[in-house]
């Protein structure tokens, strides 16, 4: 009897102290820049800081190489807005056109779309990278969005498995009316689809705004580069000790990606039980 | 041409039409580029003087005469062999306390996950080479308990072991799906072995264990690629150098090194051929094996 009523409680203490000990990191990242450079790591056992420094949000903002955080959000930003609108439009276009259309080789081309999904991408860095620099594209945004405007394995799948779960009667009903296919995918699909869409362009964010290898091959001027590499650009500078202003920007660059989560975190826990593939 | 073959046409003119995008961002960004990596582990390349056949080569190199890639094969199967398992067990652990029905269960999901979600950025891998710089919280943590502090980046054992913890605390996703999972198996099977007087430990190895057999080959074969191509970590922390003594040399990270740093794109592409067909016997092992250790419901029999 004794141990029925004693045991919720501990149930709780226990998990809850699992969890805090998981974001014990994330808290310590945070507190750490409110503390003065010097101190954080001297007084790296204790979580908060004796006194709040918000100097480091100031330090920090100004960057290592003459621009300012604000250059580099705004040039993630750009990325992130274009390849995710390319990605989502491009991913459901395709996804529309193997779920809902009959055509000779459609299970060959699905198929190779799912090898792809699996294919590890240091396959084609080398090429792509050369490809790229044929055409020119070096230090411009082209080689970060335009791939995504060709649909994303992923994305696709996630809507194919969606637009089978809608009823096949729609189609004939709006066939009936005299609505052509591309209208259909637009007008009907297109909206059925919402959940889907928004899966995929908050995953399309979360990967293009902390993606660091594509920025640091195809950019290289300070001018356009983005928050990863600019956050990267702290550890490279070795006067710089100042700490407090890298982990200030540090969690400045984690706060969309937090804000996202928790806007959206009944979908994106969803959309990764049911299909898995971050982290 | 008869209207039936008419309308056929038409069906398959629409459908490719529709996925055009995909085949040609395929063709584009995924076949060619394959074809071409091929070609190019066969000669020596720097991207301003032409492709110079030099036949196997970059294999006999990769094989023979170059100790840092070995090096890496066995810090990145290392990483592999021991991260990804750790992480899974984790995972399912963390998932099976999660497994009740208590209002808080949604709290404690996203806790755990956020980790996961913010995992991949240039800041957590930042945060992380402070929490175990030589005076930072793990140190003090390991003073504290009474134990020697660790060079972490003195020693490459010890740096590795650092970047698998990374990927430990990254177990989020996998715990996700495990617990869709654990949601799947009846309660009855539970009720009903506990009828016939099963201890908790029983019903895991002989009731949880198996129905889960099928996500944890999906979550085992999923981790695994990934794990293989880790690179952003590895280049944050180690300041791009792979180091100390290389420990922390991930083969992403070497290939990046030898393809964009010393311009060796063909020996680079020999690596990514490698690595591709090593990926591939390792899910056609975890493939084959899996039918003597999953199980389908569908099997069952009864």
């Amino acid at each position: 009897m004794a141990w029925k009523t004693v045991k919720w409680p501990i149930y709780h203490i226990l998990v809850a102290a699992l969890a805090l000990l998981m974001l014990y990191p994330v808290f310590w990242m945070l507190f750490s820049s409110f503390k003065e450079s010097r101190t954080i790591f001297v007084t790296a056992s204790s979580l908060f800081p004796t006194e709040w420094i918000w100097q480091n949000y100031v330090t920090g903002w100004k960057g290592t190489t003459g621009y300012n955080f604000g250059t580099y959000i705004l040039n993630s930003l750009t990325i992130v807005v274009i390849s995710t609108i390319g990605a989502v439009l491009s991913s459901s276009l395709i996804a529309f056109g193997f779920a809902r259309l009959k055509f000779k080789g459609r299970n060959l081309w699905f198929a190779l779309m799912m090898v792809t999904l699996m294919l590890p991408g240091d396959v084609v860095l080398v090429p792509q990278y050369i490809i790229f620099t044929k055409l020119g594209w070096i230090n411009t945004i082209l080689p970060l969005v335009v791939p995504s405007f060709f649909g994303m394995p992923f994305f696709i799948f996630l809507m194919v498995q969606f637009i089978r779960t809608i009823p096949g009667e729609l189609d004939e009903a709006a066939t009936i009316d005299g609505c052509g296919k591309f209208r259909l995918y637009f007008r009907i699909i297109l909206p059925l689809l919402k959940s889907s869409l928004a899966t995929a362009a908050i995953f399309s964010f979360y990967w293009k705004w902390e993606d660091l290898l594509g920025p640091v091959l195809y950019l290289n001027s300070p001018e356009k580069y983005t928050v990863s590499i600019a956050l990267k650009m702290f550890l490279d500078s070795e006067s710089a000790s100042n700490w407090g202003g890298m982990f200030a920007m540090s969690i400045l660059s984690l706060l969309p990606v937090i804000a996202v989560f928790f806007a959206f975190q009944k979908q994106i826990v969803e959309g990764m039980s049911t299909s898995g593939l971050k982290g | 041409m008869s209207l039936r073959n008419h309308q056929s046409l038409k069906a398959n003119m629409t459908g490719y039409a529709f996925i055009s995008p995909f085949i040609v961002g395929f063709l584009a960004f995924t076949l060619i580029p394959m074809f071409i990596s091929l070609y190019l582990s066969f000669t020596t390349y720097n991207l301003f003087t032409p492709p110079k056949w030099i036949g196997l080569g970059n294999f006999e190199k990769m094989f023979t005469g170059d100790p840092k890639y070995w090096n890496s094969i066995r810090v990145t199967f290392t990483y592999v062999l021991v991260g990804v398992p750790l992480r899974l067990i984790f995972a399912l652990f963390v998932a099976m306390i999660l497994n009740t029905k208590s209002r808080m269960v949604g709290t404690y999901r996203t806790m755990y996950y956020l980790p996961s979600i913010i995992g991949g950025s240039v800041a957590v891998s930042i945060m992380w080479r402070n929490i175990f710089s030589n005076n930072g919280i793990v140190n003090s943590l390991l003073s504290t308990l009474g134990a020697t502090p660790v060079k972490w980046f003195g020693d490459p054992d010890a740096s590795l072991t650092m970047l698998i913890t990374l990927s430990v605390w990254q177990f989020g996703s996998s715990m996700l799906i495990f617990l869709a999972g654990l949601k799947n198996i009846p309660v009855e099977l539970y009720e009903a072995s506990s009828v016939d007087g099963a201890k908790p430990v029983r019903k895991f190895f002989s009731i949880t264990l198996p129905l889960l057999s099928p996500i944890i080959l999906f979550n085992l074969i999923m981790q695994t690629i990934s794990a293989f191509m880790t690179f952003v970590p590895a280049y944050v922390i180690s300041k791009g150098e792979g180091g100390p003594m290389d420990g922390t040399m991930l083969h992403s990270l070497y290939l990046f090194r030898q393809a964009f740093m010393f311009s060796n794109m063909g020996y680079a592409a020999a690596m990514a051929w490698v690595m591709l067909i090593m990926i591939g016997i390792l899910t056609a092992i975890l493939f084959i094996t899996s039918r003597y250790w999953v199980f389908y419901e569908t099997e069952k029999g009864c």
